[in-house]
This record gives C-alpha cells, structure tokens and sequence, in this order.
C-alpha cells in the first residue's frame, strides 16, 4: 500500500503553473495559480502539507479550517470574477491525505468549512465553468469531498500511489470490527472497497486513467500528454450538462451500479403516480 | 419563532427520537398527504451487504416520502439509525439523491416543491466504501442544484448525530434544526482520539462531547438555525416554518469570507474551553445576538 508523502501536488502544480506558491494573504497549504491550459486560461488549486500551519492537526497535508476556506474563496474569485465573460476551467490537483482531526476543527465547525468549499466547486460547475480533478496521489474520505469530487470529469493516474477511499485501511479494519488482513481480502473481491485504483476505475466514477511513469517525476513529455487531457476532458464538459449524471451513465457504472440505475428508475414511476 | 426549548411542557411531550424513520418521516407532514416511495415491499437492498455476510434490510434503511407540508409540495427522506448507524451506501444514498433530483425537476417544471431530510448517520457505510463516498459527493452535488430553487432543511433529533461525510450535506442546508440531544460534526470524538490521541480528544468525555458536537452549542454559534425540544409537534411546526419561509438569500455555506475571517482571528495555540469559544466566534450573523 502506498505512503502519503504529500509531494505529488507540489510536482503537477509547478509542472502545470510554472510555480509553486500561494496567493497573497493564503496559507502555505493552499497553492492557488492562474495558468495558461490549451486555448484557456485554467485556475489551479492543490492542497499541499504545511508543516508550520497555525492548525496543529492540519500539519501534514491533512485539508482543515484554512485549506477549505481558502479553497472556497479562491474559487468564488473566479466565479465572481467570470460572471459575465467565458468560464474559466478550474483543475484540482487531489494529493490530500485526510481531513485534519482535531478538536479544534470540531468546535470551530469543520463540517461547515469543507462544505463550503464543495458548495464554491458545486457552483462553478452550476454557473458553467468545467471543473476538472486530477487525482495524483492520495484522496481520501472527507478531504476529497472537499477538493475534487465535485467535479465534472476526475481523472487519476494508474500508479499505485494513487488511492481513493473513504477511509484509510487501519480505521476502517477498527470501525467494521475485521483484522486489516480481512479487510484486504475483502477489499479484493468488493470493487467498492478496493484500496486499488484499477478496480476504482471499475465503478465508472472516473473520467479516465492516465499512464505516467514516475508521477513524482514527470516528463516534459508527460505533462504535455496530461496537459493534453485535461484539455480533453474540459472540451468535454463544455458540452454536457452541468450534474454530475455522467457518473452514473459510464459503461462502467451500468455494469457495477445496477442498483442505483434500478433505484433511480423506480423511484421516478412511483413519484409520479398520484 | 418562540419554541426555543421551553414551549412543550416535558410532562406532555410526544418524544420525536422514540419514533422509527417512518414515523419520523409521517410525522413531518400534513395529515394524510404523505405515501411512502419506494417502500420495503420493494425490496431495494443493498448488493454489497450479503456478499459480507451482513444482512440487509428491505428499504436499506433510508425512507423516502412524498406529500406536503404547510400545503405545499416536499419530499421527506429519513435515514434509520437502527440499520447500519444510518450509514450511506449504494441503495441508501441513490434513494437521497434521486429523491432530490425528481423534486428539483418538479421545481423546474413550475411545481415548488421542498426537501427535508432527517440525519441519523455515521456517514459512509465501510462495507460500501467508495459507493458510499460517491454517493454522498452525488448527494451533495444534488442539493446544491434543489436549494436554488427551494428550501432543504436537514433535522438532526437523535443520539447517532450527523457526522462524516454526512455532515458536509448537512452544511449545504438551507436551514438546520436540532435537538439538544443531536450531535453534528466532521469527526466523532472515538476518531479523533484514534487518529490524534486521548490529549487531542477524550471520547469518554460525554460533557466535552456535547459541549462540542450538541445542537445547543451549535444554534448559540449561528451554526444550526432553529433549536427545538424532543416534541414531535415542535418539530413539525419548526420544519413548516422553514418550508414556509423559502429559499434563504444567502446560503451559509456560501459565505466563505466571512467564515474565513473568523477563522483567522482564532488563536490556535490551545485548546478552547466551547463556552468561552461562543464569544469569540460570535461577531455577527449568530443566534446568540438574536437571543
């Protein structure tokens, strides 16, 4: 199983932008930049590690008070600032090892910070801009419903750094009371608790998979060929609507999502008997 | 409104959190407007659980009801503690969601119709996993498209609380009711002492668990809008309230900048005792001022 180190995002965020830096007045884990991307001008977003933040339990590229905040201010810049010209793309690059646990977080209300910045990508992905999500390392739980899984299109590299879950192994072997070695042994033959980023594709929530060699030293060859495919996916969402139906309606869902398909189709009957 | 904790005389109380999720749910509407969609009798459960040995439950635990409230139109969608801890997977998260999705069309299509959805959940169901996890993310993505066109008001009562990834649906809500006894929250305590340690969180601690989480604490500091006792009455009356009272003109989860100021001026070198955080956190738009 792969380590968080919480350096992929730095990597693609400077491959991408040219730097690696926070907006004026931003914390030092929020990385925000405006970059060239194809015909477009993308904004970019990635959470990184801040080993000096002011949240002690946000230390660690965990996504807490600030990172949220942030998020959701940067984005609502861009939503505010496009409001009556071309949508900008907006590109989350996803590296985030877990919400941050702390006690402090929960008096000053987590739950609302991280909600707020799903509410700021839910309404750009509304008002029309693309919203794009490159998972290049970890996106665990509560912190990739905060920094990505709003987004129109998620692509992630088939590496085996990449993990997306809702819980990382050792918590979720306590909390359903099974022996980690259990719970690898089911997670084998249950897609949905597949620790495996190929049998994630299989539950058709993914744009794409893309190939690199070394995600944490990348090509210049590379980063055209991903640059290339975040083009891809924003030309795509561009022309789709703005839910997030796409999900369910892959060739990949049809196969392992057969009971939400069949819920949504019932529940539509009945709710319009009378 | 008034009903702040000291309407219903607790002699004469109609206990809200002894009802099952379809009681719940019945309770919430006019008289004999409500019919329950996609019931047990339908048989949608969840594929994953037998598979694991668990047993599933005929409506996967969550309940989904169509009638009105206060004369208008609205979905009720309840989750069942009982089952799972109201955790969400495939089954149970696709109801919530397409729920919300046929009520937003309705709203499109000129039929004004409300959601209000009861959280009595952990979060993701583990068994689920990366389901659970997307089905939330789509849930989300769902109440965010309903709330522009009306209200979504999420009622915590119960002990489970509302926590995990549950608990962002829950910021995105137009409005917040609570009990006393509810709890709302990103990371219960046993997590966060896992993850942290017993100095971070002391999960024995029921006094700091409720001074923290409990729906007092977060009326007081603007972050549950209505605050009501266990009395099945109060709480329908809370919730007509808010079906009557419309689409919000700013959401709370939208005001970023506000909640990142306040943020900001926190001090972060210790901990904070909660009462003394009220002070500190409330400057404006809290209920504690409108008190």
């Amino acid at each position: 199983m792969s380590e968080y180190t919480g350096v992929r995002g730095t990597v693609w965020f400077r491959a991408f932008t040219g730097r690696a830096s926070p907006m004026l007045g931003d914390p030092n884990s929020v990385l925000t930049a405006d970059a060239p991307l194809g015909k477009d001008h993308a904004r970019f977003l990635c959470v990184v590690p801040d080993p000096h933040a002011r949240f002690p339990c946000a230390r660690h590229g965990e996504v807490g008070l600030e990172e949220a905040f942030t998020l959701a201010t940067r984005i609502r810049e861009v939503i505010e600032q496009d409001k009556n010209t071309i949508k900008r793309p907006i590109v989350a690059i996803v590296d985030v090892k877990s919400q941050a646990y702390g006690r402090r977080e929960e008096t000053a209300a987590i739950f609302l910070a991280a909600a707020a910045a799903a509410d700021a990508y839910g309404s750009a992905r509304l008002a029309g801009h693309p919203i794009i999500a490159l998972v290049v390392g970890h996106a665990l739980s509560g912190a990739f419903l905060t920094h990505g899984y709003q987004a129109n299109r998620i692509l992630a590299f088939d590496d085996d750094g990449v993990m997306i879950h809702a819980m990382h192994k050792e918590a979720a072997a306590r909390v359903t009371r099974r022996s980690v070695d259990e719970l690898g042994k089911f997670a084998k033959e249950i897609a949905p608790m597949s620790y495996d980023i190929r049998d994630y594709a299989k539950l058709g929530l993914l744009y794409k998979l893309l190939h690199v060699e070394n995600p944490e030293e990348p090509s210049q060859q590379e980063i055209r060929s991903v640059q290339a495919e975040l083009v891809g996916a924003i030309a795509d969402a561009r022309t789709s609507p703005v839910d997030l139906r796409n999900r369910l309606e892959s060739k990949e869902a049809r196969e392992m999502r057969k009971a939400s398909i069949l819920v949504r189709t019932k529940l539509e009957a009945q709710w319009l008997e009378n | 409104m008034s009903n702040n904790g000291h309407g219903a005389s607790f002699i004469n109380r109609q206990s809200f959190i002894e009802l099952d999720a379809r009681e719940r749910a019945t309770a919430l509407f006019d008289p004999g407007t409500s019919r329950e969609l996609l019931g047990p009798f339908d048989r949608m459960e969840s594929p994953w659980l037998p598979m694991q040995g668990i047993t599933p439950q005929a409506d996967d635990g969550c309940v989904v009801m169509k009638g009105k409230i206060a004369g208008q139109a609205a979905v009720v969608v309840a989750l069942e503690g009982a089952f799972q801890g109201g955790s969400m997977g495939e089954v149970s998260g696709e109801k919530m969601t397409a729920a919300l999705d046929l009520a937003c069309a309705d709203n499109e299509k000129g039929m004004p119709t409300s959601a209000v959805i009861l959280l009595e959940t952990g979060g993701v169901r583990l068994q689920e996993a990366n389901l659970g996890l997307a089905a939330i993310a789509e849930l989300m993505a769902s109440i965010l498209a309903l709330r522009k066109h009306a209200p979504v008001i999420c009622l915590m009562a119960g002990t489970v609380g509302c926590f995990g990834g549950m608990s962002l649906a829950a910021g995105l809500a137009s409005y917040i009711v609570m009990t006393r006894e509810a709890r709302l929250g990103m990371n219960g305590p046993e997590v966060i002492e896992q993850e942290n340690g017993v100095e971070e969180f002391d999960s024995s601690d029921r006094a700091l668990i409720w001074a923290i989480h409990g729906g007092e604490q977060r009326y007081v500091t603007g972050l549950a809008d209505e605050l009501v006792d266990d009395d099945t009455p109060q709480i329908a009356d809370a919730i007509r309230h808010f079906v009557s009272k419309g689409v919000p003109a700013l959401h709370r989860s939208s005001r970023a900048a506000l909640y990142r100021n306040r943020i900001e001026k926190l001090d972060t070198s210790g901990q904070w005792d909660p009462k003394e955080f009220r002070a500190c956190w409330a400057t404006n738009g809290s209920n504690e001022e409108k008190r």
